[in-house]
């Protein structure tokens, strides 16, 4: 009887694997034909003078570099946040600051993303760190609720074994609540990345550099080629984010659970 | 029984009493009762009667509002808590085995904690699997999901006696598995308790159960109210009241026989035969003995399946016999209402007695169990006033 449990177990597992097998090929498939076509585009086509001074390898490489420091900084400022103050909003003493810490965090993302990063701009003068706190703000909320739900879904029946046989607090917290919440953590990371990559695009307004430069130029100078380059590049990086993010969970994910 | 230590300690609860902030009633309302050192006593009553509360008050997992709790002679709350509780054991219903750990580092948890070498802790390991019947090979690194509900619930029972402790609190540990495995968990915890003489406090809803477990049992009502503390045979003979008559249930004589255990019998015999053996000669002292059937025993002497005499005609019968695995079997710690319900469900109308190491170690008939039957109820008409 135990035995065929054990097949039914594997076979489960293994099923499981085939559905996520396909998406972890399509979509770096299609990241990498985006990049390659705007490459071959960059490279191959015929492009007028006004605008190969942006649609060269040089600038796109630059630009996506300043865009990717842009959305990692704010991405770690955002993790440094959200993941203890998620653990601390799910304690029991603190339960009384949770709807306050969540409706403001709540707050952060429903304004509008464009009006908070120039009402930042008005408040602390334009530039990169001014970018990196609008983005903060927009992106804290996802890791944050992740962490809550993360710690919170954990059985409370295992917090209380945990401690039943001796365990401190910060021992049950370290050993068992944070490693059986840690893919529902990751998730929310992942979202508040991909949520600032793509709005690190709007950036560019109040003097941050990044991919976002592209589309502006090339609505200001009415060429729509340098628009798409610069539409799909910040569409494939935010895929690209997405798909890494989702490897880092499979990796993380603690062994022994489905 | 008497011939291994008592490696548990004596509990004594003294007036305690806990008292939720803005209820009316406590949860506990000033419970005393001695635990006797290796005996387990058994917490039964209603659903929210407090049983839980109290047992969860030893290990200060709740903290008593007012009394004193002695373990040992000493009150457990001048120590630490988190250093007391790595000194009882702690078994939950549905085990509470951490999923992300395999069995090896659930069962291997509270000896790191108190910073055993690592070649001993892997050593404890090994020996509290083989202890609770589970192969340490197979077992040590599998994950709680790929095990049953009876395998993650031996695992949780190995879990709390991983660093030996004293005392072992239980609630209703059994609680979630089907009746069957149930009834085989009961039996384990039974052989387990002979060889270990451990003070445990089990909490439980299921009258049975605690009749079957406990040398002692503290039937509860409201505010965890002591309304009886006796041995089991003593509350099914003499209920101190209407309450706890009520809580025995109908049928208190046919539940002795979940007091009488298998071993408290004279087993009968049945044919056996070793493996490799000569099936001519087992059919022959079957027949002899007026039987149909002979049990084969593997090299262990474990019981593998029976045999007719037209099965045993066949010269090379005992060459080659498979492990029948529905073979109905009972351990001598079993108690007399498991055999009889083993054997109502066998088709043989015995069923086969198996003792250390699933070895074979004789059979119940029906006619073994009526004779118990009958010896219980001339005992109890003695102290049972004629309805």
């Amino acid at each position: 009887m135990s035995e065929t449990r054990e097949a039914a177990l594997e076979l489960e597992s293994a099923r499981s694997h085939g559905t996520s097998w396909a998406r972890w090929v399509v979509q770096p498939a299609a990241i990498l034909v985006m990049f390659a076509g705007v490459l071959a585009y960059v490279l191959l086509a015929e492009i007028g003078n006004v605008e190969s001074r942006t649609l060269n390898v040089d600038t796109l490489v630059g630009l996506t570099w300043d865009h990717i420091k842009l959305s990692f900084t704010a991405a770690v400022i955002v993790v440094v946040i959200a993941i203890p103050l998620g653990i601390v909003l799910t304690r029991s003493w603190a339960r009384a600051a949770t709807p306050f810490a969540i409706g403001l965090a709540n707050v952060g993302q429903a304004a509008p993303s464009i009006g908070l990063l120039v009402l930042f701009a008005m408040w602390q003068g334009i530039g990169f760190w001014t970018a990196v706190i609008g983005l903060t703000v927009y992106g804290v909320l996802p890791s944050l609720r992740n962490t809550m739900t993360g710690l919170q879904q954990v059985d409370p029946r295992l917090v209380e074994a945990g401690r039943g046989m001796g365990m401190s607090a910060v021992g049950v917290l370290r050993r068992v609540e944070l490693p059986l919440a840690v893919p529902i953590i990751l998730t929310g990371v992942r979202v508040s990345l991909v949520l600032i990559v793509g709005t690190a695009a709007l950036a560019t307004f109040i003097g941050g550099s990044g991919l976002g430069a592209l589309v502006v130029t090339g609505v200001t100078l009415g060429r729509d080629n340098v628009l798409i380059v610069g539409a799909v590049m910040i569409a494939a990086l935010a895929l690209l984010i997405d798909w890494i993010g989702r490897v880092a969970e499979e990796i993380a994910r603690p062994k022994g659970l489905s | 029984m008497s011939e291994n230590s008592v490696s548990g300690v004596d509990i004594e609860l003294v007036d305690v009493t806990k008292h939720y902030p803005g209820q009316r009633t406590a949860a506990v309302d000033s419970v005393s009762m001695r635990i006797p050192a290796g005996e387990t006593v058994v917490l039964v009553g209603p659903s929210g009667c407090g049983k839980t509360t109290t047992m969860k008050m030893i290990n200060r997992l709740i903290e008593p509002t007012s009394g004193k709790i002695l373990l040992d002679g000493d009150n457990i709350i001048e120590r630490d808590a988190d250093q007391l509780r790595r000194h009882i054991g702690y078994v939950i219903q549905g085990a509470g085995l951490f999923p992300h750990m395999s069995v090896e580092d659930n069962v291997g948890l509270v000896p790191g904690m108190l910073r055993w070498k690592k070649q001993r802790v892997s050593d404890r390991v090994d020996e509290l699997l083989d202890l609770v019947g589970l192969e340490p090979e197979q077992f040590r690194h599998r994950y709680p999901r790929q095990l049953s509900g009876g395998q993650q619930q031996r695992v949780g029972v190995a879990r709390a006696l991983a660093a030996d402790p004293p005392v072992l609190l239980m609630d209703e540990p059994f609680g979630a598995v089907d009746p069957i495995t149930r009834a085989r968990l009961q039996d384990e915890l039974i052989r387990l308790q002979e060889e270990l003489r451990k003070t445990i406090v089990f909490v439980t809803h299921d009258f049975d159960e605690a009749v079957k477990l406990g040398d002692r049992i503290a039937v509860l009502a409201q505010g965890s109210r002591i309304v009886q503390y006796d041995a089991p045979a003593e509350i099914l003979a003499n209920p101190a009241d209407d309450y706890v008559s009520e809580f025995v249930g109908a049928g208190a004589a046919l539940k002795q026989l979940t007091i009488n255990r298998v071993r408290d019998v004279a087993l009968d015999e049945a044919v056996t035969v070793e493996i490799g053996g000569d099936p001519a000669d087992a059919a022959e002292r079957a027949r002899s003995a007026g039987r149909t059937h002979a049990v084969v025993l593997d090299a262990r002497r474990r019981p593998l399946r029976w045999l007719s005499l037209k099965d045993l005609q066949r010269p090379d019968a005992l060459r080659h016999v498979d492990r029948d695995e529905d073979l109905e079997t009972v351990s001598t710690s079993s108690t007399l209402n498991d055999a009889l319900d083993s054997m109502l469900t066998s088709s043989h109308g015995v069923v086969l007695v198996i003792g250390r190491d699933h070895a074979y170690e004789g059979a119940i008939r029906v006619d073994t169990i009526m004779k118990a039957i009958e010896e219980l109820s001339s005992s109890t008409d003695d102290t049972e006033p004629a309805a």
